[in-house]
């Protein structure tokens, strides 16, 4: 048998595979690239720019009292406003297809094949996914910010500084949830449309319901914990209360920042190991 | 450091109650090319698939080099170059992007990177599309690149699940040649193939599987010997000019271990011969010494695929 000529040898024995945490590197390294090519990033940044020009124009033009009475409000109305949409409309862009795309669209097949973990590539994605969508956040908090120091100068509330930790905090159970949902499903539209139908209808549909018809405090609902974005840009920081008597008694239910801060921590763990998992165990027939 | 190895121990595979793989064992060991051979269905990428960790194996071990893929990923597979199925390259970035990717991945050095990158794009004859998006390629275009990423990092095992489809008769062509150079370069090539003609021009071993069973593993030249009808070989040879019919059934049928001669045309015969490699290599020098022009002399391509079709029709 012959034997590998003296220059290979050496190349192999040179060679060592990197550590996963630089492969990771290298995955999201590509996966921004791929985004910054691609159309969805531009889409997502001009949506994002046509709501912030809305509320620019609308709040410019009929200087709303619920906007200008405050600095607090005005930060209020609008950060609190939209910005859960933009979130999620991100989760949906970024993470709707971002593993089941690697199976349907075959890109998988040019990854796994080589020298690194799944879980390096999962990883690698997500982080791809978050960087982006923080580019994203960061423009629409700058045009916020913007608006804000317009009308009222630089005397931003340091309430909008935890409210901008809690939307990332937010991004982050979002994007895990949505990678979940990704891994579950091998087809991207029926991954990106569960992801889509649950964010943007469902939660909000079931939490109303908990809230009004069982009674209970939603606090297994992602949502529900995404409200201290809002409220903690309320003066004082709205509390559970009860109105009414008896059967006619409404509880309008408000997570508290420990809370709020809980339940997203906690998606984002649970649906993040189980999207690992789940990405981990795939096959690619 | 010993020689490049892969070895599937007892390894099954189930869909449910559907057995692609079944207790498949088998040990490739050297610097050769070896041939996976067997219908539609059969199990070759399914093998395929749980060397690269790709599918994961009901029962038993895929090892490379000793290293079981599945609990060692990182290790096994940092020596394999492969190519399973027909890769997507993420359509927004270029070849070299993509490469660059599978550079980093695998740790080659930044410098050697770029210069390695360049000499295997040329290899596939990709040259000129090197900072094009891969999206605008057609599917041959897109497989030379797959092909291009799994010889990248110099593997000294490549595994490769028809690595011609799609491409074109000279892309087809070129894939073969590289593939020979490398069995040059002493890599161990496993590549599973549909194109009979293709395993029997650059595969010196041969695997065949039918139903996720191995059937046969053994040399070309003995597995064609040894399930031939009369036990017998073929080749065919070309000559520059005409072969009158006394040569051949004068002078080439008289050759000792030489069985019959069939001509294909005025230039061409078909010779049957009994014995291995040795009888094979004495056929051909009598020919040379005769003088008769020989331009051409290979191995029968029906030979192959009189044993494959005789092989496969007697496992239904």
């Amino acid at each position: 048998m012959t034997q590998p000529t003296p220059s290979t040898l050496s190349i192999w024995k040179k060679r060592v595979v990197p550590s996963s945490v630089s492969q990771v590197g290298t995955i999201t390294k590509y996966e921004l690239v791929n985004y910054f090519r691609s159309r969805r990033f531009f889409v997502l940044l001009i949506i994002g720019l046509i709501i912030s020009g809305l509320l620019t124009a609308l709040v410019g033009y009929y200087r709303p009292e619920s906007f200008l009475s405050s600095a607090l409000n005005f930060y209020s109305s609008w950060w609190a406003g939209s910005i859960t949409f933009v979130i999620i409309l991100s989760g949906i862009f970024y993470g709707g297809d971002a593993i089941s795309g690697e199976f349907q669209n075959k890109t998988g097949y040019f990854l796994v094949a080589n020298p690194l973990r799944r879980s390096s590539i999962y990883v690698g994605k997500w982080l791809g996914a978050l960087m982006a969508s923080m580019i994203m956040l960061g423009v629409f908090a700058a045009i916020t910010i913007g608006n804000g120091v317009y009308y009222f100068g630089l005397n931003i509330p340091y309430q909008l500084w935890e409210s901008l930790l809690f939307s990332v905090l937010y991004l982050i159970a979002v994007l895990g949830f949505t990678f979940f949902f990704s891994s579950l499903f091998k087809g991207t539209s029926m991954s990106i449309l569960v992801t889509a139908i649950l964010f943007l209808f469902a939660f909000n549909l079931i939490q109303t319901l908990v809230e009004g018809l069982v009674k209970i405090e939603p606090w297994f609902l992602i949502t529900y914990g995404a409200q201290i974005i809002g409220n903690v840009l309320v003066d004082p920081y709205p509390t559970t209360r009860t109105q009414g008597f008896g059967r006619d008694a409404f509880t309008s239910y408000a997570a508290t920042i420990p809370e709020g801060i809980a339940i997203l921590l906690t998606y984002f763990l649970v649906t993040a190991v189980l999207g690992l998992l789940l990405f981990e165990k795939k096959e690619f027939t | 450091m010993s020689s490049p190895s892969i070895e599937a121990v007892n390894l099954s595979k189930r869909y449910g109650s559907f057995l692609a793989l079944s207790n498949l064992s088998l040990k490739i060991e050297g610097s050769k090319c070896v041939g996976f051979l067997g219908p539609n269905g059969a199990g070759k990428t399914t093998t395929l698939k749980i060397f690269t960790d790709m599918i994961r194996a009901s029962e038993g071990r895929a090892l490379i080099n000793g290293v079981d893929v599945h609990l060692n990923k990182k290790q096994a597979l940092n020596s394999v170059g492969a190519l399973i199925e027909s890769p997507e390259i993420y359509p927004a970035l270029t070849p070299r992007e993509a490469l660059s990717m599978v550079s980093d991945l695998r740790g080659l050095p930044r410098a050697e990177s770029r210069k390695k990158i360049e000499e295997t794009v040329a290899e596939v004859k990709m040259s000129e599309w090197l900072d094009k998006k891969v999206g605008k390629f057609s599917k041959g275009m897109k497989q030379r690149i797959n092909v291009a990423a799994a010889l990248l990092s110099d593997p000294e095992i490549i595994i490769l699940d028809e690595p011609t489809t799609g491409l074109d008769p000279r892309g087809q062509s070129e894939v073969r040649d590289i593939v020979k150079d490398l069995k040059k370069k002493n890599r161990l090539v496993f590549m599973s193939s549909h194109l009979l003609n293709e395993v029997q021009e650059i595969c010196d071993e041969v695997a065949m599987i039918d139903h996720g069973k191995l059937i046969v593993y053994d040399r070309l030249s003995n597995v064609t010997a040894r399930f031939s009808a009369d036990g017998s070989n073929s080749v065919e040879i070309e000559t520059s000019k005409d072969i009158d019919d006394q040569t051949i059934n004068s002078n080439i049928a008289s050759f000792a271990d030489v069985s019959s001669v069939e001509r294909l045309d005025s230039r061409k015969v078909r010779i049957h011969f009994s014995g291995g490699f040795q009888n094979q290599e004495r056929l051909l020098e009598d020919l040379v010494a005769m003088k008769i022009g020989l331009i051409s002399f290979r191995p029968s391509s029906s030979a192959l695929e009189d044993t494959y079709l005789k092989l496969i029709k007697d496992t239904l």
